[in-house]
């Protein structure tokens, strides 16, 4: 590789300097995520920081790991969260508790206005290095693919990755218990069956008044 | 080898790592307490990423897989846990755990 044909900035290439960028944005995203007053807030925070991060891996050379992260952390995962804060209702915010803003318009842009200005720099870096034949050519010789990955996962760490679908059972049984309604356990079907009972009676009724 | 210094980039997961563990401390919010937990796994991600891409080997990956089925088991039982303590107290409160008798 010549070395002499690279856009070197301040001792460092662009590579480099790509991944300190998107460093840098992956540590204010935690930051504002840890320091975030409104859940919502930092939830968004969150998903750019995640997303900052699998910037991070594509140019450490793991782009089957960027892909990972932005599906399984930025999309499942946060997705969980999302319903979770749905559920929970926010009346229990602790935005309600602080003595309300003057600028309150301010604030009212700043819910987007910080998240989406890092993901629009975000995307900036990663159509740069994907259009960049110098960080393209810098990363097809370190890349490690989903082949090698796949061939290890079911050839040396195979009961890894059966302990791992334990794990993944474990917390499906687990969220299923904890997250049932209060009091529905033994006399459950007869409960049920008495509220569908009532639902339909509910609807004949209806459907007779309409008639 | 990586044109980023394993250096650099154990730094930067040393120091998501430590975002993450001042915002478990000192979070009151069960769900603060949630998310700091994702960005300290995702740093260990970072720290495994960045090992493997240093001495070319898949393995790294194999963690990071390994890492992301652990931390979406956590979060289910975490946030499910969270939906029957907002059910019991009204509210998020960490210390109102403390009240929590066997």
């Amino acid at each position: 590789m010549n070395a002499s044909s690279d856009t070197i900035i301040m001792g460092l290439n662009a590579l480099q300097l790509m991944f300190y960028f998107a460093a840098a944005l992956a540590i204010v995203a935690s930051i504002k995520v840890v320091t975030g007053k409104n859940t919502v807030h930092s939830l968004l925070y969150l998903v750019v920081s995640l997303l900052a991060v699998a910037v991070c891996f594509y140019l450490m050379g793991a782009p089957f790991a960027a892909g990972l992260e932005v599906i399984v952390y930025a999309g499942a995962i946060l997705v969980l969260f999302v319903f979770a804060i749905m559920m929970f209702g926010l009346g229990q915010d602790e935005t309600l508790n602080a003595p309300p803003s003057h600028s309150f318009k301010l604030s009212h842009i700043n819910l987007w206005f910080g998240p989406s200005i890092i993901a629009i720099l975000l995307l900036a870096q990663l159509i740069f290095a994907i259009d960049s034949s110098e960080i393209q050519s810098k990363l097809t010789s370190t890349i490690i693919d989903a082949k090698q990955v796949g061939i290890l996962l079911y050839g040396p760490y195979l009961l890894a990755v059966e302990i791992a679908s334990f794990l993944l059972l474990a917390g499906l049984i687990a969220g299923y218990h904890f997250a049932k309604p209060e009091g529905v356990s033994a006399g459950q079907n007869d409960l049920s069956k008495q509220n569908i009972n009532k639902l339909g009676m509910n609807k004949q009724d209806n459907t007779g008044g309409n008639l | 080898m990586s044109a980023i210094p394993l250096s650099h980039i154990l730094i930067l997961a040393s120091i998501l790592f430590s975002i993450g563990f001042v915002g478990v401390i000192a979070r009151k919010n069960t769900l603060f307490i949630l998310m700091s937990l994702e960005v300290m796994l995702n740093a260990v991600g970072v720290a495994f990423i960045g090992a493997g891409s240093a001495w070319q080997q898949a393995d790294g990956q194999v963690m990071f897989i390994l890492i992301l089925t652990l931390a979406a088991a956590e979060v289910a039982v975490g946030l499910a846990l969270l939906i029957q303590m907002q059910r019991r107290f009204k509210s998020l409160d960490i210390d109102l755990l403390s009240k929590l008798k066997g």
